[in-house]
């Protein structure tokens, strides 16, 4: 089975959890501002899912993602803060600040993962502290409220106004626009060009990679790069959001949430299998489930009960998948 | 086992097959990649459940759904592909699962005590002290024996034992399989290797597309007339005619005082539609001095191309230069399993078709591997057909794709023909051939002989990482290349 038919199964679980709540919700789960409001709400949890997709494909894992948004996130607000400049400008330069500072924290996760082939297992777990403390120590361990509302139409604003007010549907929130398009570049990258190729390629066979004259070392770290550059925009995200870059931001669930998120959405922990739209749809499955249960007045203990299930599910589910093929 | 019959979804694999094999008998099962022989050997040990069919161990109907049960009858199996913990030691693997214990502790004392009766009562010497992953390949099958073994096997499943092994590895493994036919051991021997079969077997059924189409004693059995069965049309002879190497051709590859891991001081030349054969035992460090050429290891020493001397060492610089590299081991360094025909076809190649961005030009990636498919006659449903589901041969047809692609100037061949059927054999030696006539330079290093000598123009033999000896192809005789390689010879 290849992924777009372990997507296909993933899409009609889907669809069968949605019409069953919708059915026991009367009809409030498929409203479109329901809708909506999932959306928005998995925005953060897919676009850090879409990152570390990148790093679980080369048979790796990155654990400081959720230190990076509250790192990136402090960062960023102390930068915005203290420039003189304003409207897009402040926006563009305080964006390419957090991205710059995601990035190079990705190249210090990968350079021992290729330099000394340590496990990036410990590499990131000791980005996961390193980049939490230095967030307390910058921020004095306090939220630093934006001084700045240039921020504010990026973390509540919405788009299309006009036209969706038209269809008489709820508007959308930016937010939701730049979930499409990072899973749209980062879908691109990896399935249609020579980078995408050669990230497969290593985490199918890494010997069979280098012996082809793949670049294994760039290729790894580019992986960890872009799962710095995902942890920055969603803290980007959150600072707007909340007008404040707060150290407390991202510390919660959020990595162990993307992990699942990647792995519900069909990749491979081993590594060389798996899609960035996968990803979403498992972004989207969690989103819907919490969301559901919440309509449904599920107790909110019991709600961590069955997502702990569904991951588990997801994962024995592939691992069936290889079973069968093995046994061929 | 009698009419056995095994469907999986879109193929029959086996169809009303039956083999018998009685008690301290070799019977060798011969057949193509796809004839059906792993298949029926998984069913015997359990790993697969037969749709139809019966299986009679001392006359009795058995039943075997696991391979516990393959296990208590006394079924033995001994895969291709190893089933050793490297980091144990003989000893511990050979007790795996079934460790002598005192009380709730381990009887290490016991298991070194039984474990070395067990080696000296069939002959078989190996270290048992040490961690097998540390030892060569054709010990490690000497592990594997002595586990099988160690389960009082009365019916033992050898699947392609001298693939990895040397010829002198192979002359012990006779002696033993010969211990345990006088023990009144039934064994069933699969190989690719024709001319082991009069040596090691008694009797030879063959297989083809999942049925049993002929069994004969040795004797009566030429190997011309097994081939025939096999394929099922007249096979013409083993080897092709080798283009003679024009005397003005140049030197395409010069290799001097190339040292790496395992490699000393190696110096030699192949002109251009020359192919020059590595020959020696398995560990001389044959595979490592083309390794160190295609930059997979390091090393230091010069090798130039043309007259241009490769600067860097890495395989994307031997890529650059014309070089190409195809592995011993497909599985573990030649192919990503869990990508397509078509991927792997371009993965040494993608430069070729990235555009800006690196995006890829996907409908040139499949013309270029398309045409790969015809020309190699790849067997596979389509280009978007994931290796993993091909057969040995088809996988390292699209190996060489990967590597023909780049159109290389040399090319390096390591055991290029191991664990394929015939009909793919010959079709790889005629590609080596075509590649030679368009002046190519091919290094192949190979632990058949007869496929060194029927391939290689020049053959030099390599023992304890040096080339001690050259043959030119008029001269190289089976003794004398065997002789240099175990350091007979003067």
């Amino acid at each position: 089975m290849n992924p777009r038919l372990r997507l296909a199964g993933t899409i009609l679980v889907l669809l069968l959890l949605v019409i069953g709540v919708n059915i026991a919700a009367h009809g409030s789960f498929l409203e479109p501002s329901n809708i909506v409001r999932v959306l928005r709400q998995i925005t953060y949890n897919c676009i850090l899912g879409v990152g570390e997709t990148f790093t679980i494909l080369t048979a790796g894992i990155d654990l400081s993602i959720g230190s990076l948004v509250s790192l990136t996130g402090v960062v960023m607000a102390l930068l915005a803060n203290s420039l003189h400049l304003s409207g897009f400008a402040l926006v563009a330069v305080v964006l390419l600040a957090g991205i710059a500072l995601g990035a190079g924290a990705g190249y210090v996760n990968a350079l021992p993962v290729v330099r000394l082939n340590l496990p990036p297992f410990i590499t990131t777990l000791a980005m996961m502290q390193v980049a939490l403390g230095l967030s307390y120590i910058i921020s004095h361990g306090r939220p630093i409220p934006l001084t700045s509302n240039a921020f504010n139409s990026i973390g509540i604003g919405s788009f299309l106004g006009g036209l969706s007010a038209k269809l008489h549907l709820p508007a959308l929130p930016i937010p939701v626009l730049w979930m499409a398009v990072v899973v749209i570049i980062c879908s691109l990258l990896l399935e249609k060009t020579r980078f995408g190729r050669s990230i497969l390629a290593l985490g199918g066979n890494e010997e069979a990679a280098r012996l082809a004259g793949i670049a294994v070392h760039r290729v790894k770290t580019m992986a960890y790069v872009i799962s710095g550059i995902c942890a920055a925009i969603a803290g980007f995200l959150y600072m707007a959001l909340f007008s404040t870059g707060s150290p407390q931001t991202g510390t919660g669930d959020e990595m162990l949430n993307a992990i699942a998120a990647v792995v519900v959405g069909g990749t491979s922990l081993a590594g060389g299998r798996g899609t960035i739209v996968g990803t979403f749809f498992g972004a989207l499955l969690i989103g819907l489930l919490d969301n559901a249960m919440n309509l449904l007045n599920i107790d909110s203990y019991l709600q961590k009960v069955v997502l702990g299930a569904v991951i588990l599910l997801a994962v024995a589910l592939d691992e069936i998948r290889k079973r069968y093929l093995a046994a061929r | 086992m009698r009419s056995i019959g095994k469907s999986f979804p879109g193929v029959r694999a086996l169809a009303d097959v039956s083999i018998s094999v009685r008690s301290g008998e070799v019977l060798a099962l011969v057949g193509e990649n796809g004839a059906g022989k792993s298949t029926l050997m998984k069913i015997l040990s359990g790993a697969q459940p037969a749709d139809t069919g019966e299986i009679f161990i001392d006359g009795k109907r058995v039943h075997i759904a696991s391979p516990r049960d393959a296990e208590r009858l006394g079924i033995g199996m001994i895969y291709q592909e190893f089933t050793l913990v490297p980091q144990f030691d003989a000893v511990a693997n050979i007790f795996l699962g079934k460790e002598p214990q005192r009380g709730p502790l381990l009887d290490d004392v016991e298991a070194q005590k039984r474990a070395a009766a067990l080696i000296a009562e069939f002959g078989i010497d190996l270290p048992l002290d040490r961690p097998v992953g540390e030892l060569s390949v054709g010990i490690q099958q000497l592990v594997e024996i002595a586990k099988a073994l160690a389960k009082n096997v009365r019916v033992l499943v050898m699947d392609e034992p001298t693939a990895a092994l040397s010829e002198r590895e192979i002359d012990g493994l006779f002696a033993i399989v010969a211990t345990l036919k006088g023990k009144g051991v039934a064994i069933i021997y699969i190989s690719h290797r024709m001319e082991e079969l009069a040596r090691v077997a008694d009797r030879v059924t063959v297989l083809r597309d999942g049925a049993s189409i002929d069994t004969r004693t040795v004797a009566t059995f030429p190997i011309d007339e097994i081939l025939q069965a096999m394929v099922g049309r007249p096979v013409d002879a083993r080897f092709p005619d080798l283009p003679a190497v024009a005397t003005a051709a140049p030197v395409r590859l010069a290799v001097a005082g190339l040292n790496a891991a395992g490699v000393r001081d190696v110096s030699f030349e192949v002109r251009a539609g020359e192919i020059v054969g590595l020959g020696g035992l398995v560990g001389a460090g044959r595979s490592e001095i083309v390794r160190a050429i295609a930059g997979a290891d390091r090393a230091t020493g010069s090798v130039t191309i043309d007259g241009t001397p490769l600067r860097a060492r890495t395989p994307s610089d031997a890529i650059a230069a014309g070089i190409a590299f195809v592995t011993e081991d497909r599985k573990a360094q030649g192919l990503v399993l869990g990508m397509s025909v078509l991927a792997n076809t371009t993965l040494a190649h993608l430069d070729r078709f990235a555009r800006a961005l690196g995006w890829l030009d996907s409908s040139a990636e499949e013309r270029a591997t398309e045409e790969m498919i015809e020309r190699l006659r790849i067997r596979t449903p389509n280009a978007a057909q994931l290796v993993a589901n091909l057969s040995g041969g088809t996988q390292q047809k699209v190996v060489l794709a990967k590597w023909l692609l780049g159109e290389p100037r040399v090319l390096l061949l390591d055991e290029p023909t191991r664990g394929i059927d015939v009909a793919a054999k010959a079709e790889i030696y005629e590609l080596m051939v075509g590649l030679a006539r368009q002046g190519v330079a091919i290094v192949m290093v190979s632990s058949e002989l007869p496929e060194l000598l029927g391939m290689s123009h020049r053959i030099c033999v390599v023992r304890q990482g040096g080339i001690v000896a050259e043959f030119a192809r008029a001269e190289a005789t089976p003794t004398n290349v065997i002789a240099a390689a175990s350091g007979a010879a003067a």
